[in-house]
């Protein structure tokens, strides 16, 4: 009996950690929510990791089959805005890998360095349904999406509302899956930038001062890269930034490389517009809580907004306007959004789902939800087709729920990346299992396992 | 040991839990009791102080004010009824009489003359929530420097502040919790401190004084914290608690100051010799827990430390009432539920530093399995507290994910029930059973849907918030003439936000 115990104590660890095999699989007669489309009594064929079919056809033959009738499929969520496999504990320091504090290398900062394949967050995640994360750096701007701070840990120095902002900008963004053991799809996405209170901050006090310390900061930019033999030779003005963030701020300032600006204000939003229009800045707006406010002008500028869709209180006084109709107002003005999760998303990734319900119960369509949380973030960083969306030639990121995905009370019965199923297990459940006997039997708990 | 507690100085308390043993009974009396010198006065020596500086003379210097909103005798008809005391009934019926709920039961209970009827076929209605801690009004939204009135992180032991006195009414926080079927709130001072200071609860009612709101004659809560918060706090200035036992020492410290502050009073009253005591307010409220009067809400993380806090209340003759954050809960859940202590958690959090590494969904599943369990949800978040049918949900599933077998019905208990108990105001308000107060939610559908929302919440039979009409969708002062004030959103007004 206690041998028995033992055995499946070790396969459950291995089952956590142990890289799994691509298998060619089919995932049949349940509802498929593309990304983009409902199929009743679809099948998902995937070969070689990656989706081959999404039709209504049976499997093909010899292929292994996951029955799926009478629960949902969609696609792996994606994260985004997120810290997932860049932090352990929130408030242990070395454990945290998202922000940066020298001012001397800021836009350069590229946190891919810092992910962690075997972090503990990632199995917690997918139990959520995420298998894609826009991981992002953390800034002064980034807790720009919440009421209160639970447990007063923001008061006292720690959590993650702590960070400081050496320069205007907060470094550079990465894409990971969160299965295997090289979880880095790819790095240096985008560009992260605090704006609004935030970064007035940085910038000395007054939103004024950053938007003319931006302006002038490309200016160098766009300086530098057209000396960069002038400037090797020291024969070149002195630049304010190093020639690391020189060099990292180049896509950006030729609009090749998206910039996350974190924003709530209305005005502030529109300031961020005309900016990014007369720098030719490809920007991506984050938070947004004001948003509904200008949604059309959001629209016609084409720039997709990350938002927080629970946010709806006046925390201070750059989202006095937050209401919880933002997201269904923005979409209903034909913005491109796509739904966070909470606490930056890392180890609330999973919230995801719930974010994306109650913007639905708050007048988002449901279809809508659903891309902003699939297709959408796929498309914003540049991966459209690539993931995030259930269709010939994207990875075979599949979850079957056993209801609803964005219900509470469903649950994912199988999850999968690159065509690999995922072990539903993590620490948290190990944890569960251990003490739910109440931890009282003859033997400490400790020898469960 | 029952006589001389009773010439002890929390006479009126006392007296009102041992003779009614219902809060509603000392709720009439207490009302309109006169707030002065009547408890010793059998006494041939007179022991009358100069005003304020006998503080069991006038237990309630700051007294509700608070008169429930207009209120019609109605009957809820047709919806499925989850009673907070484990009772789930389809095609219900709820007839409230006067505020207070008058009856209960299927289609076939019968609804009385003069009843409004609302039809609820389709939806679902449950008791009021409960949220036993926020910090609505005390860390108000707008979040900003010179509205943080929260944690008075001045010493480790400020058992003398009332979060009472920090609260703006004004908070918008208010109103959007009652959008979530929130009507009854424990607001309490941060967890900087060992001991924080008391808490207050309140009915969530728009008001433009605290008074307006305090829930009447219900007990006062004191907050203490475990674990990480003081420790670092006072150990980043230098100072004790640095540690862990530096935390015990502390509380210990604490209450040994009170027992002999205690004491003195007691002898006092009892002989009127020399002297009397000086007022102490910190000591009067630690000497409040000895006495029973006050309970501890005790901030506390870890398995250990809630094991250690339950042996300090067992050296000073106190009762933890119960454990806030209790994220390890589920190790030490067969202990709590011997202990008669209630374990109050959230669902989702975890991780965000070392105390709460272990957080798991399941906590109230497994908290609330053993006999005797008092399992509650709560939110200690001005967005959490909208949705803690949500938390509730996620907690539920993670229970059913884990093979465990639990009932919605049972389930609602963790944000109704079972947090009434937890503050002490289970007589009165928490379930829908005849005799409590009338605070009842109207969901659009299953609370434990992600899609459900409050379509009227009532508080003491008068309703407080519906979802459909601006006239019972209050906006607090601080949002007129706001950024977007008036405008409608994706076609929804204002105060619906």
């Amino acid at each position: 009996m206690r041998i028995k115990t033992l055995l499946a104590g070790a396969v459950a660890a291995i089952a956590l950690t142990g890289p799994a095999l691509a298998q060619d699989v089919a995932i049949t007669g349940g509802q498929v929510l593309t990304g983009t489309s409902v199929i009743e009594n679809g099948t998902v064929v995937i070969r070689g990791g990656k989706v081959v079919s999404v039709g209504t056809g049976g499997a093909p033959a010899g292929l292994r089959v996951i029955d799926a009738r009478g629960k949902i499929v969609t696609p792996g969520f994606v994260a985004v805005d997120s810290g997932l496999a860049g932090t352990e504990v929130g408030s242990v320091r070395g454990s945290n890998d998202l922000a940066n504090s020298a001012n001397t290398l800021t836009a350069a900062f590229d946190l891919s360095y810092g992910l962690d394949p075997w972090s503990f967050t990632l199995p917690v995640a997918r139990l959520g349904g995420v298998t894609r994360a826009v991981v992002t750096p953390r800034h002064v701007g980034s807790r720009g999406g919440g009421g209160h701070s639970h447990d007063d840990s923001d008061f006292a120095g720690a959590g993650d509302g702590g960070y400081q902002t050496p320069g205007l900008f907060a470094g550079q963004a990465a894409v990971i899956k969160l299965g295997g053991a090289d979880i880095l799809v790819k790095s240096k996405v985008a560009m992260t930038a605090p704006f609004g209170e935030a970064g007035a901050t940085v910038a000395g006090g007054a939103r004024g001062a950053e938007f003319v310390l931006f302006k002038e900061t490309l200016a160098e930019v766009r300086a530098y890269a057209r000396n960069k033999a002038a400037y090797d030779r020291a024969d070149m003005r002195a630049l304010s930034l190093s020639r690391a963030d020189l060099e990292a701020l180049i896509p950006v300032a030729e609009g090749r490389m998206p910039l996350i600006v974190t924003v709530n204000r209305a005005a502030d939003i529109q300031q961020v517009l005309r900016l990014a229009r007369e720098e030719g800045v490809k920007i991506i707006l984050d938070g947004a809580a004001e948003g509904w406010l200008v949604a059309d002008e959001i629209a016609a500028a084409n720039v997709p907004v990350l938002l927080h869709p629970i946010t709806n209180l006046p925390s201070n006084f750059e989202m006095r306007a937050a209401r919880m109709q933002n997201a269904a107002a923005l979409n209903a003005a034909g913005v491109v959004i796509a739904i966070k999760g909470n606490e930056g998303s890392a180890h609330r990734a999973r919230d995801i789902r719930y974010n994306a319900g109650n913007a639905v119960s708050h007048g988002l369509p449901f279809a809508a939800a659903i891309q902003a949380i699939t297709v959408n973030p796929a498309r914003i960083f540049g991966f459209d087709g690539q993931f995030g969306e259930l269709k010939a030639g994207a990875a075979g990121d599949v979850v079957v729920w056993s209801g609803d995905p964005l219900e509470p009370l469903s649950q994912p019965s199988a999850v999968l990346i690159d065509g690999v199923e995922q072990p539903l297990q993590a620490r948290n459940l190990l944890l569960r299992d251990r003490y739910r006997t109440g931890g009282e039997g003859a033997m400490p708990p400790a020898y469960g396992n | 040991m029952l006589f001389s507690r009773l010439r002890g100085p929390s006479l009126a308390v006392l007296t009102c839990a041992l003779g009614a043993l219902s809060l509603s009974a000392c709720a009439t009396t207490g009302d309109a009791a006169p707030k002065t010198e009547t408890a010793s006065a059998s006494s041939s020596r007179d022991r009358t102080m100069a005003p304020g500086l006998d503080g069991w003379a006038n237990q309630d210097p700051y007294p509700s004010t608070y008169r429930g909103l207009p209120r019609q005798n109605m009957a809820i008809v047709g919806a499925t009824v989850l009673t907070g005391a484990g009772q789930k009934i389809e095609g219900g019926v709820v007839v409230v009489t006067d505020g207070r709920i008058a009856a209960v039961g299927g289609a076939d209970t019968p609804v009385p003359a003069g009843h409004q009827v609302v039809d609820a076929r389709g939806r679902f209605v449950t008791p009021g929530i409960i949220d036993i801690h926020s910090h609505l009004g005390v860390y108000p939204s707008p979040g900003v420097q010179g509205m943080s009135d929260g944690n008075e992180a001045t010493n480790p032991n400020t058992a003398q502040v009332w979060s009472e006195h920090s609260i703006w009414p004004q908070d918008p926080g208010f109103n959007t919790a009652r959008a979530g079927g929130v009507t009854t709130m424990q607001i309490l001072p941060g967890s900087a401190n060992l001991f924080g200071g008391r808490g207050v609860t309140l009915r969530n009612v728009p008001s433009v004084t605290m008074q307006g709101m305090k829930f009447p004659n219900a007990p006062y809560g004191l907050k203490m914290a475990c674990g990480e918060n003081p420790s670092r706090v006072y150990g980043s200035r230098n100072q004790s608690p640095a540690t862990g036992m530096g935390n015990v020492a502390g509380y210990r410290a604490g209450f040994i100051a009170a027992r002999d502050y205690k004491a003195k009073w007691d002898k006092w009253r009892e002989d009127g010799q020399g002297t009397p005591p000086t007022r102490n307010l910190q000591l009067e409220t630690l000497a409040g827990v000895l006495d029973g009067s006050i309970l501890i809400q005790n901030h506390c993380y870890r398995a250990d430390e809630m094991a250690v806090m339950l042996d300090v209340a067992k050296e000073f003759g106190y009762k933890v009432t119960t454990f806030h954050h209790a994220v390890e809960a589920y190790k030490i859940a067969p202990l709590l539920a011997r202990e008669g202590v209630c374990a109050a958690m959230w669902t989702g959090w975890w991780g965000f530093k070392m105390e709460a590494l272990d957080g798991i969904e399941e906590n109230a599943a497994l908290t609330d399995a053993p006999e005797g369990s008092c399992a509650v949800i709560h939110s200690d978040d001005a967005e959490l507290i909208q949705r803690l049918n949500q938390e509730a949900a996620a907690a539920l599933s993670a229970g059913r994910r884990a093979g465990m077998n639990i009932s919605e019905e049972h389930a609602i208990s963790w944000i109704t029930l079972n947090a009434a108990k937890s503050i002490g105001i289970d007589k009165e308000t928490g379930s829908l059973e005849s005799g409590k107060r009338a605070d009842v939610v109207i969901w659009s559908a299953d609370p434990f849907s992600i899609y459900a929302r409050a379509d009227q919440v009532f508080i003491d039979g008068g309703l407080a918030f519906d979802r459909q009409n601006p006239a019972f969708q209050p906006v607090s002062d601080f949002e007129l003439g706001q950024p977007g004030f008036g405008q409608a959103a994706a076609g929804v007004a204002q105060g619906a936000r």
